[in-house]
């Protein structure tokens, strides 16, 4: 039965001023729409360029359900492809990531095909001679996404025609990107470190929410970040607090810390926590960047770069970045009920190593399968995943510093316990999800 | 203890299995020197613990975390708890450095890991570099290779 497909109206209903219906959770048929609405008509991140850094250099990965690849063709620029052979569907790359050099070559018939995807040889050509090849799907080649965008080294793309323009779909939210790349001195960033991937069975919206979930550090993780306290209570009196204690210990600031964070919602789904402060604001300096920083911009715009700490930075639908500690995380959707999440981690180009050794130990207490914090938020997301069958209560609750007067698609900033954010990725899910319907 | 013998150092890494599969977890804490590093890579034959992503690389203070926060009343993920079972392989040992005070062994192994109706199964190298202190076996580095580190796994909540 086909109660959501060629029905608008039964989608748009999911979705109310401060509820959402639990299908878009758990039922798999609003899933398969989000594929083909949600991920087709937004802007979705790919990578980022340093992955390709020479032509020829290929990543491979997904949007949505889509297998994609990212590869820097001979012009220098980087084009994004579906990942298939046009002849009979062959997954073009072998590896995640390497060099293809000038062309792909499928591993099965050999065609070839220039890095921006057009079809280049077939053996034995002849055969297709006066088939009409050149009228064909195949004959075309590797089927390119059109509409991609290279922001300060971060790749996005479209698959859908439909959707805003890149700069209309982002906006102001880019100021967050701005943030995390001015931090290098010479404003360029690196994937570095390797990248964490953690199965998550339960659907990927709940951990979008979770970015800005503001009400479950001091709950949930208390038995991580609590224990951490008590544990470093005991050190001998004078002991310098370690990293690992001041990167854990902020999960446990009181409420009154978080509401005066701030939270600030831009149109289309995206928002941040962190307006005023975060969990990252009182990390110890690392010797030798503030000078670095000066070096680079002035005393006066390094302080002005390095007093933004913005928590998380959600931008709609899947990915968080964490400008001050160069990480992202990436949501990516295998079913209603399982998650893929990918936390990625950047080197400022020209700071000190020691920024990105504190970065890494970051993800690895954080977001690591075997990160005592990511336990308990995994933990709540199946119990989540599983109470969402009860038929007595069919609606999650987005309620939290609602206002009647509160407008959609706006930029604002509020209170950082509100809900907002949460609330605004739904009216952009409605949005996206409908629009090309 | 003078210079240990093989026996002793393979009884060690046997016994230190042990202490997990039993939950002895402040016992097993105690099998670690001051200075120790329990160290999972992600990588494939990975050198560099600090600017390299792990998927574990922890001094004493944060195993100690680990083993408070199993004790805890709010250690939601572990309501109920995981249980852990390991299947070692003879442990080998590679290096003997007495005028070093050092002793690496070497031992493949399965590792069980279960809670609730979901059991895991994982394959791994665990590399121990021990050292005589206070006359007795300590373990300095603990270095668990899995065969698919940087596969995606869901939660890994006890030692491997």
């Amino acid at each position: 039965m086909s109660r959501y497909r060629n029905n608008r109206e039964a989608v748009a209903d999911l979705v109310r001023p401060t509820e959402v219906h639990r299908d878009v959770y758990i039922d798999e048929e609003v899933f398969q729409l989000e594929m083909e609405h949600l991920f087709a008509n937004t802007w979705v991140y790919v990578g980022h360029e340093s992955q390709v850094a020479k032509p020829g250099d290929y990543f491979g990965t997904t949007i949505g359900l889509q297998p994609i690849l990212m590869v820097r063709h001979t012009d220098n620029t980087v084009k994004v492809l579906y990942n298939r052979c046009p002849h009979k569907g062959t997954r073009i790359t072998t590896e995640t990531c390497g060099n293809t050099g000038k062309f792909f070559r499928c591993p099965y018939h050999a065609w070839s095909f220039k890095t921006d995807g057009s079809l280049l040889a077939i053996p034995l050509k002849k055969g297709y001679e006066n088939t009409g090849l050149e009228e064909s799907h195949a004959g075309k080649g590797m089927s390119p996404v059109r509409h991609v965008h290279n922001y300060r080294g971060f790749i996005f793309a479209k698959l859908n025609d439909t959707g805003p323009g890149f700069e209309e779909f982002f906006g102001e939210s880019l100021s967050s990107f701005d943030n995390m790349i001015d931090r290098s001195p010479v404003g360029k960033l690196e994937v570095a470190g390797g990248v964490l991937r953690y199965m998550h069975n339960c659907n990927w919206k709940m951990l979008v929410e979770n970015q800005t979930d503001t009400c479950h550090p001091m709950v949930a993780h208390e038995s991580s970040a609590g224990t951490a306290i008590e544990v470093f209570k005991k050190a001998p009196p004078g002991t310098k607090k370690p990293m690992a204690v001041e990167i854990y210990a902020p999960f446990m600031a009181p409420y009154e810390f978080f509401e005066e964070m701030g939270i600030r919602v831009w149109p289309n789904g995206h928002g941040h926590t962190g307006v005023h402060h975060s969990i990252h604001s009182d990390y110890s300096a690392i010797p030798g960047y503030f000078e670095k920083m000066v070096a680079a911009y002035g005393e006066e715009r390094a302080r002005k770069i390095l007093g933004e700490n913005r928590h998380n930075t959600v931008y709609f639908p899947n990915l968080m970045i964490k400008g001050p500690i160069q990480l992202i995380r990436l949501f990516k959707p295998l079913a209603a009920n399982k998650t893929l999440v990918e936390s990625w981690t950047f080197r400022l180009v020209d700071a000190p190593d020691m920024l990105l050794e504190r970065t890494l130990m970051y993800n690895r207490l954080i977001n690591a399968p075997t990160s005592v914090v990511g336990h308990d938020d995994l933990e709540m997301y199946e119990r989540a995943q599983e109470g969402l069958h009860v038929d007595a209560n069919q609606w999650v609750n987005v309620q939290r510093l609602y206002s009647k007067d509160e407008q959609p698609d706006v930029t604002a900033e509020t209170n950082g316990t509100t809900e907002w954010q949460m609330r605004n990725q739904f009216h952009a899910w409605s949005k996206f999800m409908t629009m090309s319907m | 203890m003078s210079a240990p013998t093989d026996q002793q150092l393979i009884d060690f890494v046997v016994r230190e299995a042990r202490l997990i599969d039993q939950h002895r977890f402040e016992e097993w804490l105690e099998l670690f020197t001051e200075d120790a590093y329990y160290w999972m890579p992600l990588e494939w034959g990975q050198t560099d613990p600090k600017l390299v992503a792990s998927l574990m690389y922890e001094d004493k203070l944060l195993l100690r975390i680990r083993v408070e926060r199993l004790k805890g009343n709010r250690t939601f993920s572990q309501k109920p708890k995981s249980r852990c079972h390991h299947v070692l392989q003879t442990p080998q040992v590679d290096k003997r450095d007495e005028a070093a005070n050092e002793y690496v062994t070497w031992t493949p192994m399965h590792y069980v890991e279960t809670r609730y109706d979901d059991q895991q199964l994982y394959a791994a190298w665990a590399t121990h570099t021990l050292v005589v202190q206070d006359s007795t076996l300590k373990i300095k580095l603990k270095r668990v290779d899995l065969v698919n580190s940087e596969a995606a796994f869901g939660n890994i909540q006890l030692f491997m």
